[in-house]
């Protein structure tokens, strides 16, 4: 009798303190771990390959830094932050306006990396096909830019449907993991950055 | 008839050689295979050892503490909850019995990989192709196909070492008897080494997959005595026979196509695509071993190589009788 | 009272007519992660016999020399699929299935944490399935080449290039796989936030059950282990159509690279196979034994270890390539290495059954049957971890016997025990005990003959995926045998069939808690209702059960 009382005490404590992590949050890390395993093979697909071309062009022969692209897709990190942070406290319009930014930014690296493609493969000849290379860049540089896509995507979603006048405050927790994927596509990019512009010329 | 099987006999470049048809691992017959064994029966023993403990634990534990009819169905027994010692025994003796493997491992897996070659060394490159070997003897000149001549290795010389290559997608080397397998691999360079200490056709097959007759994909190593291992090696570097008496079917041959994939050293015939004919006729087998070399069947093979081989790169190329015949002729005078 | 419904046998609710249009749509459209669970396992069922038809054929073709009932294409395609399918679309289903089926059960939640991924999961992986099928249809690609593919169930580079596989079987090889992955991923991370976020209070990570353990420390091998493979089938798909050069021996690109992702992903994946299994006998043995899992503490860091060193030990499947004796060394270690923590686990188990009081139901039989399979197969295993020895028997028959211990001596009979287990939960009706022991016997002799044999032609020369042989290289009594082998586990399987579909309509009625046992899925009815627990348990130990049927000697005064 004595245990059955403790048991019944001990359970509605625990009860009121029971707490867990956000499920969703796991979710999120979670699947960007799993991503990043994925960038890694095309890392060191790309890492394996270098320098080992049979024909040009070389990655130095017809590489830019870019630059511009850069710097724009990695502001857009602490504009989306700016933007989550905003929908935080509430302030729908400094989050719509962040929020646009982040798109702008976006957009504008997705640009530059189809210019630079366009560049690559009618100036220089260079394709998928031509040695590896080319196989290795546009492969690991594609799965980068496919990843912006679908963020991308993600984001218009998120804005059109706050222009359209849906409480995106009540979403708040999604708008953030939105924001963790964003910040991962982001950390890729530096990796990217690095092994292909600043190691691999 | 009966001549037919006389020449069949006399056409093996081999009479009398023990054929290990049954390529038994654990009857090795050179080095790197004696190795491997001795380093499989140490592994039994360890392995057995432990299999008799621990099956006999489970086996015991299943007898002994079955339920018996007269059971109290209600009554559990002592509910335990584990043994910190007994966790850190059952680790530490598995991991000390897994060291003492891969000390023995590291050592015959050094002896075997690194070992220089002894003196008076045959090399040999082994082309893997779907699906036949490429056999070449640079320092003897000979170019051949599918059964390999070495030279028996007395008291540590005359072994063999092969340089593995692949023309297309990857085969593998392996005699059971001789030595472990060594992958042939396209862009790449392999290594192997094995010195038959007895005479005799030791059987092998390529050992990964390699298409649709990889089954058929067979070997023969002929290790032969030194000195007719020379002879045989003097013999192959010869350029084709050339009978005068056989001038028309030779014409015929070389007017069909079977030149564009086959070399018979000294005529017009330089493919590179199929095995090299010079000698075809002291091989003991056509087709990578998938028939003897026997009338018979050189000519069904000519005629249609996808009946005894569906899937090989060797079209039919729909001769006439009396092309196949002239055709078939020609071949066996390439002694 | 404890606020958990003590399990009462409570009588059966007449469902209502529903009409055909009406069932299909519930289960169509279902989130429910049970329904989604019993799906997977069914999946997997379907895709077994039709995988175990293949192996049969197979046997029929090697039972004699110079073999005539398949031709050596249909061969090649018959080994591709049936590995294929018994990897990708037996095996892995069975892990969604289970983890699914059980895991919100045995933590006190309402479902899984994301229902609707859980449904994209199990219709995205059907669906890779069934592409990778319609390939015996759409493979005939340019010219008529091709059909389902031929390439092998690992697809090395370049027999799997444009060049030696014509038509579109590789494609879908390598398209069907991706696809049927994505619902692997999905799976995986839904059972992470699921134990992370969605235990029941009280519940703290060490008092969850072996089996949620096991299912999530092998869903972290999931996630880190299936990209490699997906990165590899993406390449190859991207050289087979766009002509990229990854393993494109000419432009300088390496068949080996493709060996090395494989692998990668591999060897941790014949883990992420068998770890259903040590899930399920972590929670079979100790009930028919009537004790707790000996060494709990220690079998989580035993999961968690063979986990890690699962990761680095891939390239045991590449000695024979020719690599440095420093990498061939490192490996063979490694591999020895994982063999301790599994040994531990069989020690556990064994330990559990020490001093026990062991009830020889059905399950409990398989259970042993793993035991002593497993235990072979670990030794065999460890025959081809020490490199010198591999080099003889990589690639051999002895590898082929190696492998079938492991998953059927294995992971079947740890899947049977614990169908056998959870049938009566999921259904509310008992399988027949007689023909359950009846299948026991016909698959322990079936699978024996079969797989004891084929070790020795290993040993005797006979490599893999011949699809013939001659009389004259002593193979042929040993294929004979095995082939005989084949035919009664045939029978094995289809007394299993029989069972089920019998025991859905006429078995004994199960109640809530058949066997006496104390996790929390037997706290609510057979079979629960939809959403799971009248009321969410708050639980005190790591066998809840056990505390409420014995309150005067609970597991929490001695955790």
């Amino acid at each position: 009798m004595a245990n059955e009382e403790i048991l019944t005490v001990d359970a509605l404590t625990l009860e009121r303190h029971w707490t867990l992590p956000d499920r969703g949050k796991v979710g999120i890390v979670f699947l960007i771990i799993t991503e990043s395993v994925l960038f890694s093979m095309f890392v060191a697909a790309y890492l394996i390959y270098l320098g080992k071309s049979l024909v040009g062009p070389y990655p130095k022969d017809v590489l830019d830094v870019p630059i511009l692209a850069t710097i724009c897709l990695l502001s857009s990190s602490l504009t989306v932050y700016l933007a989550e942070h905003a929908l935080s406290k509430n302030e729908l319009g400094r989050f719509k306006f962040w929020w646009i930014v982040t798109i702008c930014l976006g957009l504008e690296f997705l640009m530059a990396t189809g210019l630079e493609w366009k560049k690559l493969i009618y100036e220089d000849h260079l394709t998928i096909s031509t040695n590896l290379f080319g196989t290795t860049f546009y492969s690991l540089v594609g799965l980068h830019a496919s990843h912006v896509t679908v963020g991308m995507i993600f984001l218009l979603v998120v804005l059109a449907v706050t222009l359209m006048g849906f409480p995106i405050q009540t979403q708040f927790r999604r708008v953030l993991f939105l924001s963790w994927y964003w910040h991962f596509v982001d950390a890729v990019w530096v990796v990217v950055f690095t092994v292909v512009y600043i190691i691999g010329r | 008839m009966l001549r037919h099987a006389l020449l069949a006999l006399l056409q093996s470049d081999v009479p009398g050689l023990p054929e290990h048809r049954v390529a038994n691992m654990f009857n090795p017959l050179a080095s790197p295979g004696a190795s491997e064994k001795e380093i499989a029966l140490l592994t039994f023993a360890v392995t057995g050892a432990i299999f008799v403990v621990v099956a006999g634990l489970i086996v015991f534990a299943m007898w002994r503490f079955r339920r018996k009819p007269g059971d109290d169905e209600r009554q559990e027994p002592p509910q335990v909850y584990g043994s910190n010692q007994i966790e850190v025994a059952w680790t530490v003796i598995p991991i000390l019995i897994v060291f003492v493997l891969i000390g023995v491992s590291a050592r015959v897996i050094v002896g075997v990989e690194n070992a220089s070659p002894p003196p008076a060394t045959v090399k040999l490159t082994l082309v893997g192709h779907q699906w036949w070997w490429e056999v070449d003897y640079p320092e003897f000149k000979v170019h051949t196909a599918n059964e390999i001549h070495v030279p028996v290795a007395h008291n540590g010389s005359h072994a063999t070492y092969l340089t593995l290559e692949s023309a297309d997608v990857i085969h593998s080397f392996w005699a059971p008897q001789l030595a472990g397998k060594v992958d042939l691999i396209p862009n790449r360079q392999n290594f192997t080494w094995i010195d038959p200490s007895e005479p005799g056709v030791y059987f092998g097959n390529c050992a990964e997959y390699c298409g649709t007759q990889h089954a058929n994909m067979l070997l023969r190593v002929i290790a032969q005595e030194p000195a007719d291992f020379n002879r045989w090696a003097a013999a192959e570097a010869k350029p084709a026979v050339d009978d005068p008496e056989m001038a028309a079917a030779k014409a015929m041959y070389q007017s069909l196509s079977c030149v564009n994939c086959h070399t018979i050293r000294g005529t017009s015939s330089r493919g590179t695509f199929g095995p090299d004919l010079t000698h075809l006729m002291s091989r003991e087998t056509i087709g990578a071993g998938v028939l003897t070399n026997t009338h018979e069947h050189l000519r069904a093979w000519v005629d249609d190589p996808q009946e005894s081989k569906p899937g090989s790169l060797m079209p039919s190329m729909k001769l006439t009788d009396r092309e196949l015949n002239q055709v078939v002729a020609y071949l066996e005078t390439l002694k | 009272m404890a606020s958990i419904d003590y399990p009462l046998d409570r009588p059966r609710q007449e469902e209502e007519a529903h009409s055909f249009s009406e069932s299909l749509y519930s289960w169509v459209a279902t989130v429910d992660h049970k329904r989604l669970g019993l799906m997977y396992v069914v999946s997997a069922l379907i895709f077994l016999v039709i995988a175990g038809i293949m192996a049969l054929v197979i046997r029929m073709q090697l039972m004699f020399p110079d073999g005539h009932v398949v031709g050596p294409d249909t061969f090649d395609r018959l080994f591709t699929m049936h590995g294929t399918t018994m990897v990708f679309l037996v095996g892995m289903p069975m892990v969604a299935g289970f983890s699914n089926y059980l895991v919100p059960l045995m933590i006190g939640a309402r479902d899984m944490a994301f229902p609707r991924l859980n449904a994209f999961g199990f219709w995205i992986f059907l669906f890779g399935g069934l592409l990778l099928y319609f390939s015996y249809i759409g493979g005939g690609g340019l010219g008529g080449a091709g059909s389902a593919p031929d390439v092998g169930w690992f697809a090395y580079a370049p027999l799997t290039s444009k060049a030696f596989s014509r038509g579109a079987a590789t494609d879908y090889w390598a398209l069907g796989i991706l696809v049927s992955g994505a619902g692997s991923i999905a799976s995986a991370i839904n059972v992470i936030a699921t134990t992370i976020s969605l235990r029941c209070p009280g519940m703290t990570l060490s008092k969850m059950p072996m089996f949620v353990w096991v299912m999530l420390v092998d869903s972290w091998l999931i996630l880190i282990a299936l990209p490699p493979l997906s990165a590899a089938q993406i390449m190859l798909l991207m050289d087979r159509q766009l002509g990229a050069n990854f393993f494109d021996t000419r432009a300088g690109g390496s068949a080996v690279l493709w060996q090395h992702l494989f692998w990668i992903f591999g060897h941790p994946e014949v883990y992420i196979l068998i770890f259903p299994a040590f899930a399920i006998l972590s929670e079979v043995i100790p009930i028919f034994s009537r004790k707790p899992l000996f060494g709990k503490p220690a079998m989580v860091g035993a999961v968690v270890a063979i986990g890690f060193i699962s990761l680095g030990v891939w390239a045991h499947h590449m000695f024979a390539i020719g690599m440095t004796a420093w990498s061939n060394t490192f490996f063979a270690a490694a591999s020895m290495l994982v063999g301790v923590p599994t040994g531990i686990k069989i020690f556990n188990w064994t330990a559990t059954m020490y001093g026990g009081r062991i009830r020889y139901s059905v399950p409990m039989m398989f259970c042993c049957g793993f035991l002593l399979h497993f235990l072979v197969a670990g030794l065999t295993g460890i025959m081809l971890a020490v490199a010198p020895f591999d080099w003889q028997l990589h690639d051999s028959y002895f590898v082929v016997a190696h492998f079938h211990f492991t998953l059927i001596g294995g992971l079947v009979f740890a899947l049977m025990a614990g169908m056998y287990y959870w049938f009566p939960k999921v259904s509310g009706r008992l399988l027949s005990e007689k023909l359950g022991k009846w299948s026991f016997w016909l698959l322990v002799v079936g699978f024996n003959m079969t797989f004891i044999p084929l070790h020795f032609v290993g040993f005797l020369g006979m490599p893999r995926r011949i699809y013939t042989y001659t009389a004259d290289r002593g193979w042929n009594t040993i294929n004979f045998v095995a082939s005989i082998g084949a035919l009664i586990q045939a029978v094995a399987i289809a007394c299993f069939a029989w069972n089920v579909l019998y025991s859905l309509k006429k078995g004994e009625h199960a109640g809530d808690d058949p066997w006496d046992a104390w996790t929390l899925e037997w706290a609510t009815t057979s079979p629960p209702p939809e959403y799971n627990f009248e009321k969410l348990p708050v639980v005190r130990s790591g066998r809840p059960l056990w505390d409420l049927k014995h309150p005067h000697d609970p597991d929490w005064k001695y955790e």
